[in-house]
């Protein structure tokens, strides 16, 4: 075991567990404990969307996929970027406008009916899930590689961390958590670019010229290609990035962290410009790793290249800098894996147990109670899985999570929000067609069949071509909404008129409602 | 939790604020911004799976190694970031509108 590494990773749960400490003493309302009560700044916010997002599959993933498949691993970036404009433009400020702690709240403030809530609460909790069991499969991975720890082992560590800092931080500690490790994230980054672009002499044209001739890929790696070869599965993953992250529940919970919707405007502004910063850094990360680590190197620590970004800290900087780099990874996958437990718990204590069993007449003292309980719940739930999952690729869950929000939950949000006609019983079969489309489609897609034996979960013939369903599930996610809708009668005028009035200028929302 | 003012605004008041031209002139300001908007930066970023997926053209150098598809990669941070700045000096104005919205809303509901 590497010292300093152990002793950068002790400092990493001591710093956190600071955070949490502090944030229980404020944490003693529901509001406090989904919402740190709406009290962090456009800014604080911007630093937590964009921390929540930067998780392992951005920092590990993209500079992996980079360094061993070119160009191909920047459409990850550019897709997950551009996403934001989504949010920026159609989804933030309604959203905050209409909505108090979860998804579910602004979808029911429009239909106040307990199958549409229960719906989207349930497709919140598929989503995270699915979101968790990929972050908690990579963090028993990472930090069985760097303290050798066994795999159960480390994913129980992970799992007992988060869960501390949810239950009895809440909202306000899975925040901080978040904007420290934000930061720390960016700082790392932009130390090893520095040194990478440096190694290049500062030049663009030489950094492309010379990882040219460093990787077995030469020329082509360069050009798209290399990991995507179906043209209509290059544009079906583009399709979920983009629409995918509007429909984030971790994501989405962020807005309502915030008092009022120009507050939500300016954390997404903040948001992009971070996170855009952070992207274009993937390029140096993964050019940087192809070139100084070498394609035999980062396969034989990984072979999805997740070790890629670690290993060229390793070559630049020492044992000091790996330390650090890993230490900041493992602290990534603990703030996202604590937001993700909270959306989850949140649709459960607050959507089922709250508005559907006890039909909103739980007191505060038990909603709080059910929130934790909730959380534990979750969280213990989520560790079984990921026992299990150990042997799943974790971009595959990943990208299975962006298809479900992509085709599950941003039509509902959308239509929600600008659609007249729109009723309850189109909220539901459109919902409820996007999760079992997406996943059906994935069941019997070739990320879960392969004729080649231990190259995919099952072995066979795939039913369906394409490894991402956005494509096709997306488009049915709509259709469901479309066709639910104009089967049945249309909803209540006025009512539509309240929620346009509320979404559009936040009169709903002021004077500390 | 509406405050205390409008509390006592009923669903079908709102229906008269969404016909007031206040409330109309927001609403066709953030269209005419959003609606062209989100189509162009849609079909912008699309271009570039497509042109990537169904044919080579992106695929000649321009600055050295340096290849178009990696300047049109790096064109849609550009305009990510563009949009952003644009969004939120227009969206000064949207809140204004809004204000002016919600002061009327308030005053009639208290006479």
């Amino acid at each position: 075991m590497n010292g300093t590494a152990f002793s950068l990773f002790l400092g990493i749960v001591a710093l956190t567990l600071v955070i949490t400490y502090f944030a229980s003493k404020k944490t003693k309302t529901t509001s406090d404990f989904y919402t740190a009560d709406g009290g962090l700044t456009g800014m604080q916010n911007g630093l937590a969307i964009a921390g929540d997002y930067m998780s392992a599959a951005s920092f590990l993933g993209i500079a992996g996929t980079i360094a061993l498949s070119g160009f191909d691993g920047f459409f990850y970036s550019i897709g997950f970027l551009v996403a934001y404009l989504v949010v920026l433009f159609l989804v933030a400020e309604p959203l905050r406008n209409l909505g108090k702690y979860t998804m579910a709240d602004m979808i029911a403030a429009r239909f106040n009916d307990k199958k549409v809530r229960g719906v989207a609460a349930l497709n919140t909790m598929a989503i995270s899930t699915f979101y968790m069991v990929a972050q908690l499969v990579g963090a028993g991975a990472l930090i069985k590689l760097l303290l050798g720890i066994e795999y159960i082992y480390s994913v129980l560590i992970v799992g007992v961390l988060m869960t501390v800092y949810v239950v009895f931080g809440g909202m306000t500690a899975t925040s901080w958590v978040q904007i420290v490790k934000a930061i720390l994230l960016m700082l790392g980054t932009f130390i090893i670019s520095v040194m990478v672009f440096a190694k290049f002499g500062f030049s663009f044209t030489e950094m492309f010229n010379q990882v040219k001739s460093a990787t077995p890929l030469g020329e082509s790696f360069l050009n798209p290609g290399n990991k995507f070869k179906d043209p209509l599965d290059t544009i079906s993953l583009n399709l979920a990035l983009v629409l995918g992250t509007a429909g984030l529940p971790h994501i989405l919970i962020r807005f309502f962290t915030v008092k009022d919707a120009p507050t939500a405007r300016k954390s997404v502004v903040y948001a992009t410009w971070l996170i855009g910063a952070f992207y274009i850094m993937t390029i140096f990360l993964g050019f940087g790793a192809a070139a100084f680590v070498g394609q035999d190197k980062i396969v034989a620590a990984n072979a999805a290249g997740n070790m890629a970004a670690p290993l060229l800290a390793e070559v630049l900087g020492g044992e000091f800098l790996f330390a650090f780099v890993s230490a900041v990874a493992f602290a990534t996958i603990l703030a996202v894996v604590a937001g993700l437990v909270l959306s989850a718990a949140s649709a459960f204590a607050h959507d089922f147990y709250t508005h559907i069993i006890r039909k909103g007449h739980a007191s505060e003292k038990e909603q709080m109670k059910a929130a934790k309980w909730a959380s534990v719940g979750v969280a213990i739930i989520s560790i079984i899985l990921a026992l299990f999952a150990q042997k799943l690729n974790v971009a595959f869950l990943v990208s299975l999570a962006f298809a479900v929000a992509a085709s599950a939950n941003l039509p509902i949000i959308l239509l929600t929000i600008f659609w007249k006609r729109f009723n309850t019983a189109g909220a539901v079969t459109g919902m409820l067609v996007g999760l079992v489309s997406s996943l059906f489609l994935v069941m019997i897609s070739p990320s879960v069949w392969s004729p080649v034996e231990g190259a995919a979960i099952l072995t066979g013939e795939a039913i369906f071509p394409l490894a991402n369903p956005g494509i096709v599930s997306i488009p049915l996610g709509f259709l469901g909404a479309i066709i639910g809708t104009m089967l049945s009668k249309p909803s209540d005028v006025d009512k539509f008129n309240g929620i346009l009035v509320k979404a559009n200028t936040g009169s709903g929302l002021r004077k500390g409602a | 939790m509406l405050p205390k003012k409008q509390q006592n605004f009923e669903h079908s008041r709102y229906s008269d604020v969404v016909n007031t031209k206040q409330f109309q002139q927001l609403m066709a300001e953030k269209k005419r911004f959003i609606l062209p908007m989100t189509v162009f930066f849609l079909l912008f970023y699309f271009s570039l799976p497509i042109l990537t997926a169904y044919t080579d053209v992106l695929n000649r150098p321009l600055i050295g190694d340096i290849t178009w598809a990696w300047i049109f990669a790096f064109a849609q941070f550009i305009m990510t970031w563009a949009l952003c700045m644009i969004y939120t000096k227009r969206a000064k104005r949207f809140d204004e509108l809004a204000e002016k919205v919600i002061a009327d809303m308030d005053k009639e509901a208290s006479s």
